[in-house]
């Protein structure tokens, strides 16, 4: 089984959509999903060990040998976004189960764990596959079921939001078939590796550069890179909140992946950052993002809302540590990917908690839940802290190899503006935390602790922040061997 | 005449452009998913022109017939996935008109700010 | 035991939290542990000054940058008065928090714990990245304490509170640990400093500027605010956070940097340190002029502690022994006639409800032990026998001599005399001045309660006694500039 995990990891949580449709009953399907979480965190995990400790392991699908055939390829930075991904999915699911049952009318149910499961496939898929088509295959379905279900969320404006996003997300999809098919016009191949060596070889034609820059805003817009990412906090605040917690920390985590996969693997990093100098368009661009959302995110009343302003500037961040395009900076942008699936999923999944019991996500109405909800509050305060970057959490060791890279490269300025945000983020963090411990909470019927359901999940993220935050050796390790592995550097 | 030669890629250019200001000046939700079809119709020429070889055939292996000049088929290959796509997105795109016409009863995108913006 | 000396209040902090429906319990937990924690810090003098103490590795964060403890003679220094005075400080408390009929009582004397076991981990770290952590677990763990009536007041002081010591900390400090890790290829603690050789003297300055102003802790002017701000927490939290252990976290900090990061031969031939040096002396100056305009007592008492931190700063930037010498001893000395003074500002609010120097004349009537005790620590932060600011007091003038610093030399001069008559102003009115019309003191002698008056009167026959028997001190820090 072992040698087929690459694609089972795939197609396992792939068959399980229909089932979860299929069984009807909400929580039967809501088990299918579970399983089809578990099994794919359960092979993501064996993969990753499987790479570090012997390297790259690929798949011929159907036995056609690459280039012809479609290849599945599963290297250190794959494993460690299927890694997350499948991770994150594991954790949201078990939250999901009462969340779901409060937001969603029943009879829909079923359809939401399918297109959940639907939503990792793709998700998995885009890591795992080796084609460059197929990215664009996993990239609709992951999108497609996205939109569904963002629209699935209480508020009308959900649906507005999701049309928006499905707008958006399918130019940004078009623009990438779009370079997919100029660099199949000069290189005849949709291998990546193939692709890889070929392209070299006609980088001077004008088909090239086009691709790279067709390539460049679709996968800015999925990225929701400033200014791209006008879809975004809509998105993140209509969406149900399990929706909310598993898109805000998988999502756009993909597509830096993507990011690095085009720019990296795919056109090498000489050829983007030397001939085509992407890192003089990412790096103002990050740089507005962490600034301007984060005082953006400032101004939000709405806590949901807050916290996806937040995840643009956040975004901002992993595209800075690319576009120093230095291993540390690399690593930087990897480590964050993972660092920020945990405290924004530990954050939203806090907010849902809040919507379970208060059933609004307004900092208003937050008002004395440092009282009467003190599990879910504290649970927020730690995801704040480690988005500010306090030291012991995760989002202290971004920081660190953040700024180290910025300062081996001698830009202070950028170091400076990478603190900044720090700050920046207790000014936001500390809106919600001031209204939840200092004002009274209203009269009337008292709210109750989330239940136990609720808080494990949330607590168990909360839990990974301080634990990779104190132990940051293995997750900083692996980012540092897929940096060096995607800047050609040998590990 | 040099650039009449190309004149497939210059419909996918046009179709493209038609598509993308479509999407981009209509209020009308429909309407600017019509504009999302052509912007994706126009990339499945472009890959159908690419593969297309004048004069070429299908590619069907014939015993006898060494010097046969083949369509390329992965393009059209290809393209019928992203055309699944395309529809599957289409269709998800007018459920969700469906849907916000029943919630806010006009498909017209400033009435419905001015409906989200009074509450 | 490094690592026991910081587990021990936080286990203590739990017992707290699980007493709390039993007042008399939590504060015995609070005192038991307390006196623990000193004789196991006193515990560890032995092996300081047999030259054995030793290093913990907890565990590696990331290569290289580890959670390590170590226990040296400056950070023994720093322990000692921190867990000698917490114990002292929860007696206090406990007359204090139930004469005014406080709130929340358990979480106070919760995150009053957690808050000592940062203090010492700041203390015995042996690290940049772990003194770090604990610092910024100081600062968040005190904020619920400054915020403790959650009025609007306080949750403004709160805003300004954090705002600074987390912008300095995270916008300077951090910048300057990773710039250390990124020249010196480690941030370990070492005698002789990381840093020689490392860089450009250009860049090492820079660095310098960045550490004392990113030590927000130590109040360098201009990033003073919060001092004042904090003021508003009750004031057993004042006196021993707000002169002892957070502040003093602070100049610890500068100190260790200056002694064991720089290194004094490299600290002296930076271009950045007389200018430091003068920022400093500037802080000590324009502290103490404000103290002199404000009439709240505690507000005077924050500036003028503000005006302290910096002779402690300067002495580390005088770059000889004698400032370092000098600086160490201050931070016990400075604690010990601060936290006095602190007592009797809050001994007065529990007792006749004033908050307001010149409210308090004739006050000294009716509690004549508390203003006796002001006036001891009074004595001590003039620097004049028979008090133990004497001490530390004569050893920087000595460091500026030896520097050659004469204008610093008559800044310290300058700031005694100011300090001598807004401090002593506060007794002298209230032995013998007239009550204010409208006041309603109490008839003969009506002191706060017992033990309040007990750590009152503790803390001035310490200072008293440091006078006396300085010779730890001075054996401590000697050993500082010797390793």
């Amino acid at each position: 089984m072992r040698e087929n995990l690459p694609v089972l990891q795939v197609v396992v949580p792939l068959l399980a959509a229909p089932l979860a449709f299929l069984v009807r009953r909400p929580r039967l399907s809501w088990l299918v999903a579970l399983g089809a979480a578990f099994w794919a965190f359960f092979a993501a995990l064996s993969l990753l060990t499987g790479v570090l400790a012997s390297g790259a392991i690929g798949y011929e699908i159907g036995g056609w040998e690459p280039p012809w055939g479609i290849e599945y390829r599963i290297d250190e930075l794959s494993a460690w976004v299927l890694v997350i991904v499948s991770g994150i999915a594991a954790v949201v699911l078990p939250f999901a189960r009462a969340s779901v049952e409060r937001e969603i009318e029943r009879d829909r149910i079923p359809l939401f764990y399918t297109a959940l499961i639907l939503c990792m496939t793709g998700l998995l898929g885009i890591a795992a596959t080796g084609d460059v088509f197929n990215v664009f295959v996993f990239l609709e379905i992951s999108s497609l079921s996205a939109y569904g279900l963002i629209a699935m969320g209480q508020n009308r404006r959900a649906l507005t939001s999701s049309y928006q996003y499905l707008i958006m997300g399918s130019v940004g999809a078009t623009f990438i078939v779009i370079g997919i098919g100029l660099m199949y016009s000069m290189t005849g191949t949709l291998n990546m590796a193939d692709l890889a060596e070929r392209l070299p070889a006609v980088a001077a034609s004008r088909t090239i550069p086009v691709a790279f820059a067709f390539l460049a805003v679709g996968v800015s817009l999925k990225l929701a890179l400033f200014p791209l990412h006008l879809w975004l906090p809509n998105a993140y605040t209509y969406a149900p909140s399990a929706v909310t917690a598993f898109i805000a920390s998988t999502a756009t985590k993909v597509a830096v992946y993507m990011l690095l996969r085009f720019f990296f693997t795919v056109f090498g990093a000489a050829f983007s950052f030397e001939v085509m100098h992407l890192d003089r368009i990412l790096m103002p661009l990050a740089l507005v993002a962490i600034v301007a959302m984060s005082l953006v995110a400032i101004n939000q009343e709405n806590g949901k809302r807050l916290l996806a302003y937040s995840s643009v500037a956040q975004i901002g961040y992993m595209v800075l540590g690319i576009s120093l395009a230095s291993v540390l900076g690399v690593a930087a942008g990897v480590l964050h990917l993972f660092n920020h699936a945990l405290m924004k999923g530990s954050l939203f999944m806090a907010m849902g908690c809040v919507m379970y019991r208060v059933g609004s996500c307004r900092v208003e109405a937050m008002a004395g839940l440092g009282k009467t909800m003190p599990f879910t509050m504290a649970a927020f305060v730690v995801g704040g802290l480690s988005l500010i970057g306090v030291p012991l959490t995760v989002g202290f060791i971004s920081k660190w190899y953040l700024v180290q890279a910025a300062l081996e490269k001698g830009m202070w300025g950028i170091a400076a503006v990478v603190l900044l945000g720090s700050l920046l983020a207790l000014a936001y963090v500390w809106k919600v935390v001031e209204v939840a411990y200092f004002r009274p909470p209203p009269d009337g019927p008292g709210v109750r602790e989330a239940p136990l359901s609720l808080l494990i999940p949330t607590w168990v993220l909360v839990a990974a922040n301080l634990w990779f935050g104190i132990d940051a050796k293995t997750t900083a390790g692996v980012a540092l061997r897929a940096a060096r592995m995607l800047l050609g550097a040998g590990s | 005449m040099r650039l009449l030669g190309y004149f497939n890629y210059w419909i996918v250019v046009a179709l493209m452009m038609i598509g993308f200001y479509t999407m981009i000046s209509r209020g009308n939700l429909v309407k600017k998913l019509v504009g999302l079809s052509v912007f994706q119709t126009s990339v499945m020429i472009l890959y159908i022109s690419l593969g297309k070889i004048f004069g070429g055939t299908a590619p069907i292996l014939l015993e006898g017939e060494e010097h046969v000049v083949y369509t390329n088929p992965i393009p059209s290959v290809l393209i019928l996935t992203a055309i699944v796509v395309g529809v599957a997105t289409l269709a998800v795109g007018l459920a969700l008109v469906v849907r916000i016409h029943e919630a806010y009863g006009t498909i017209e995108e400033d009435e419905i700010h001015v409906q989200d913006d009074v509450m | 035991m490094a690592a026991v000396a910081i587990a021990l209040p936080a286990l203590g902090a739990f017992v707290v939290l699980a007493l709390g429906k039993w007042p008399n319990a939590r504060e015995a937990a609070t005192l038991t542990t307390g006196v623990a924690l000193f004789a196991l810090v006193v515990s560890m003098i032995h092996p300081v000054e047999d030259g054995t103490g030793q290093g913990w590795t907890l565990l590696e964060v990331l290569p290289g940058v580890t959670l390590g403890l170590e226990v040296e003679p400056l950070g023994l220094v720093f322990a000692l008065v921190a867990s000698l005075l917490w114990p002292v400080t929860s007696l206090y408390a406990i007359g204090y928090m139930r004469g005014h009929h406080e709130e929340n009582q358990t979480r106070f004397y919760f995150f009053f714990a957690i808050a000592i076991s940062a203090a010492m981990g700041v203390a015995f770290s042996a690290n940049l990245f772990t003194l770090f952590a604990f610092y910024e677990i100081l600062t968040l763990c005190t904020f619920p304490l400054v915020t403790h009536h959650g009025t609007e007041e306080a949750r403004k002081a709160g805003r300004v509170y954090l705002g600074i010591l987390l912008t300095t900390s995270v916008g300077f400090q951090l910048l300057a640990i990773i710039w250390t890790w990124q020249i010196a290829g480690t941030v370990d603690f070492r005698p002789g400093g990381i840093l020689a050789g490392t860089a450009s003297k250009g860049v090492l300055s820079a660095l310098l500027v960045l550490f004392v102003f990113g030590v927000g802790k130590a109040a360098v002017m201009p990033f003073h605010r919060w001092l004042p701000a904090a003021m508003v927490a009750p004031t057993p939290v004042s006196a021993l956070l707000h002169a002892v252990a957070v502040v003093k976290a602070g100049v610890f900090t500068i100190l260790k940097v200056a002694v064991y990061v720089f290194g004094l031969d490299l600290l002296g031939t930076l271009s950045s340190t007389p200018w430091l040096a003068w920022a400093a002396a500037a802080t000590i100056i324009l502290g103490s002029l404000v103290a002199f305009t404000k009439d709240n007592l505690k507000a005077r008492l924050a500036y003028s502690t503000i005006s302290q931190l910096s002779y402690i700063v300067l002495g580390a930037l005088l770059a000889n022994e004698a400032g370092i010498i000098g600086g160490g001893m201050h931070i016990a000395m400075h604690a010990f006639g601060k936290i006095t003074l602190f007592f009797g500002a809050g001994a007065v609010l529990v007792a006749a409800h004033e908050t307001d120097i010149s409210r308090m004349h004739g006050l000294g009537r009716t509690m004549p032990i508390t203003f006796g005790a002001f006036f001891v620590g009074a004595l001590s932060i003039i620097g004049v026998p028979p008090a133990g600011g004497a001490w530390s007091k004569w050893f920087l003038g000595l460091g500026t001599l030896e520097a050659g610093q004469l204008g610093l030399l008559a800044t310290l001069m300058v700031s005694s005399l100011l300090s001598l008559v807004y401090l002593l102003e506060v007794p002298v009115r209230a032995f013998f001045g007239r009550p204010p019309e409208d006041a309603h003191h109490p008839e003969g002698i009506h002191e706060a309660p017992l033990p309040s008056l007990i750590a009152i009167v503790f803390t001035a026959l310490a200072t008293l006694t440091l006078f006396v028997h300085p010779g730890l001190l001075h054996d401590l820090m000697t050993m500082v500039v010797s390793r």
